[in-house]
């Protein structure tokens, strides 16, 4: 018997009916991560998981146990695990060990779940592609020539390449959805505040999320109802408890925005996009056209704002207090040298871009607009969701304009590279929940299908997109 | 397109050390990002929605709380230089 390609559901079934050891399944992940030539993880944690297995053993043996118990997961090395190394992929942060656990960590290990490593990112989470890691690139299990998708590049190539059950990864333009897609895997950004972001290495505040990835719909659900919910370290988490509820297709209100549908896609993603949606329709649901005019500025919009936080953000990081320092003469030339050194191309040009946007000067022309028209996106959404006469309950379109490219061909061309992001970043800039599940393949490339829902709809985005699984499986 | 001399000063006000080839590089990337930027111009400015749809930003930090979670000495144990638990800066002149 294959451990290492069950659900969480049935895994927990196999632990439960004494199939398996939670300590034979963490053995036998962490063998397949040793073989693995993905570059899907920065660092294995061997001793925790292999503590941790025994611990939920023990658990499992007396009978009570939760759903999470003895199940191994993979932890973007953006988010902190106590007493192991938080690299943010970055030189900056290469020796750097977390002094406290993130609260989604704490979660976990209350639920007794088995911590196997720390995967692959862009660094400090910028990137569509998963080449700005400081430590090389993660490859796509579907195609080694080709990039994972980013940032949470380890995280959805470690699931789709079964080291893992599952992982977390963090999203604040697509960097859940983007390498979900890419590698045929499900994930979920929730709602800005759904989950505390405590030990995720900041990035931009206002738009980071952490969320889950995995192999199916409902192990995506199991995962985010463990880790949802108000954090006092956190204060713009949420009061929120995650119900399941039953959704059907059935009636249902499903919107197609046709800013999403125009030149600059794939043929072929368009194809396989469009024909999910035909499927919803025959179950029953109604395809209402909307438009959200301010997507056009989305990526514009949410390239001045992500920046912007990040230049503040980065900041801390001075060679003083914790990360790469290089020694020199004087306070200033410590934190010259120390940012130089530490930080890589693309983390130095978004830097440099906030600090322009910032500027005296410039700040009207670039900070204040982009916060307009940030108005204007969260509102195009508010009248789709809620104010229009035929209001839709759920919006369908694609992830990404590509499935995932090739390693290097766009590394030299920033701009094309950010236009990766152009259907996943509008639902960061107005703190909405949306999940990337695989729609179809073109060869041996997978397609996500993006499903956006209103704020804390997050039941009926997973009650809905386990629907779709039945129907494009 | 940006000058060279404004990639040095922004540089300089983020603190970063940037080599020669990096000022090059980044000015030239710097220039076609700030004109893909110009699309904004064509942006009409939000109007406001019915009362209870417009975005309220207070609930968010209201009750932010200080804590007594103390973590003070693993937190000087990561810094790159320190004494009798307090971190060592270089002098400032």
């Amino acid at each position: 018997m294959d451990l290492t390609n069950l659900t969480i559901e049935k895994t927990h079934e196999g632990l439960k009916n004494k199939e398996f050891s939670s300590k034979e399944l963490t053995l036998a992940y962490l063998n397949k991560i040793k073989k693995s030539d993905l570059n899907s993880f920065l660092s294995i944690t061997e001793d925790l998981a292999l503590q941790q297995a025994e611990d939920a053993d023990k658990k499992i043996s007396s009978g009570n146990f939760e759903k999470l118990t003895g199940i191994p997961c993979a932890i973007k090395d953006a988010i902190m695990v106590e007493g192991y190394k938080c690299t943010a992929a970055s030189k900056m942060l290469e020796n750097y060990v977390a002094p406290y656990d993130a609260t989604v960590i704490k979660r976990l290990k209350e639920q007794g779940t088995v911590i196997l490593g720390k995967t692959n990112l862009d660094e400090f989470a910028m990137g569509g592609s998963g080449e700005n890691s400081a430590f090389g690139v993660t490859k796509n299990p579907h195609d080694k020539t080709r990039v994972a998708g980013g940032s949470s590049s380890g995280s959805a190539a470690s699931v789709a390449a079964q080291e893992t059950c599952y992982s977390l990864g963090s999203d604040t333009g697509g960097s859940i959805r983007l390498p979900s897609s890419f590698c045929g895997v499900t994930g979920l950004k929730p709602t800005y505040g759904a989950v505390s972001r405590y030990g995720l290495i900041a990035f931009g505040s206002s738009l980071d999320q952490i969320g889950p990835i995995a192999r199916n719909v409902k192990d995506v659900e199991t995962i985010f109802s463990a880790i949802c919910g108000k954090d006092k370290m956190d204060a713009t988490s949420q009061n929120y408890n995650f119900e399941e509820k039953d959704f059907s297709l059935k009636g249902l209100k499903i919107g197609v925005p046709k800013e999403y549908f125009v030149k600059g896609i794939d043929p072929n993603v368009e194809k396989i996009i469009r024909s999910a949606i035909k499927k919803a329709e025959d179950a029953g649901a109604e395809i209402v056209g909307i438009s959200l005019p301010g997507v056009e500025y989305a990526l514009a919009c949410y390239y001045i704002i992500a920046p912007c936080e990040a230049s503040a953000n980065l900041a801390r990081f001075d060679g003083i207090r914790y990360g790469l320092s290089k020694s020199a003469e004087n306070l200033l030339d410590t934190y010259l040298k120390s940012k130089g050194h530490g930080f890589g191309q693309e983390v130095k040009r978004r830097i440099m871009i906030g600090t322009y946007a910032l500027s005296s000067g410039y700040y009207d022309a670039y900070y204040k607009k982009a916060q307009e028209v940030r108005e204007l996106i969260r509102q195009d959404f508010v009248k789709a969701f809620e104010l229009s006469a035929k209001a839709v309950d759920l919006i369908f379109c694609p992830v990404s304009p590509v499935p995932a490219i090739k390693i290097g061909e766009k590394t030299d061309d920033v701009l094309s590279m950010y236009l990766m992001d152009i259907y996943t970043v509008s639902v960061n800039l107005a703190g909405l929940p949306a999940i990337s599940m695989p729609a179809g393949k073109i060869g041996n490339l997978p397609v996500g299908l993006q499903i956006i829902g209103n704020h804390f709809q997050e039941n009926k985005i997973l009650s809905i997109a386990s629907k779709m699984e039945k129907l494009l499986n | 397109m940006i000058s060279k001399e404004d990639v040095i000063h922004i540089a300089k006000l983020a603190r970063l050390e940037l080599t020669d080839n990096e000022i090059k590089k980044f000015q030239k990337d710097m220039s076609e990002i700030l004109d893909y930027f110009n699309l904004l111009k064509k942006a009409p400015k939000p109007k406001a929605l019915p009362d209870n749809k417009n975005l309220k930003t207070e609930s968010l930090r209201k009750d932010e709380v200080v804590s007594n979670f103390d973590i003070r000495e693993k937190i000087i144990l990561s810094a790159p230089d320190k004494k009798e638990g307090y971190i060592k800066v270089k002098t400032v002149f």
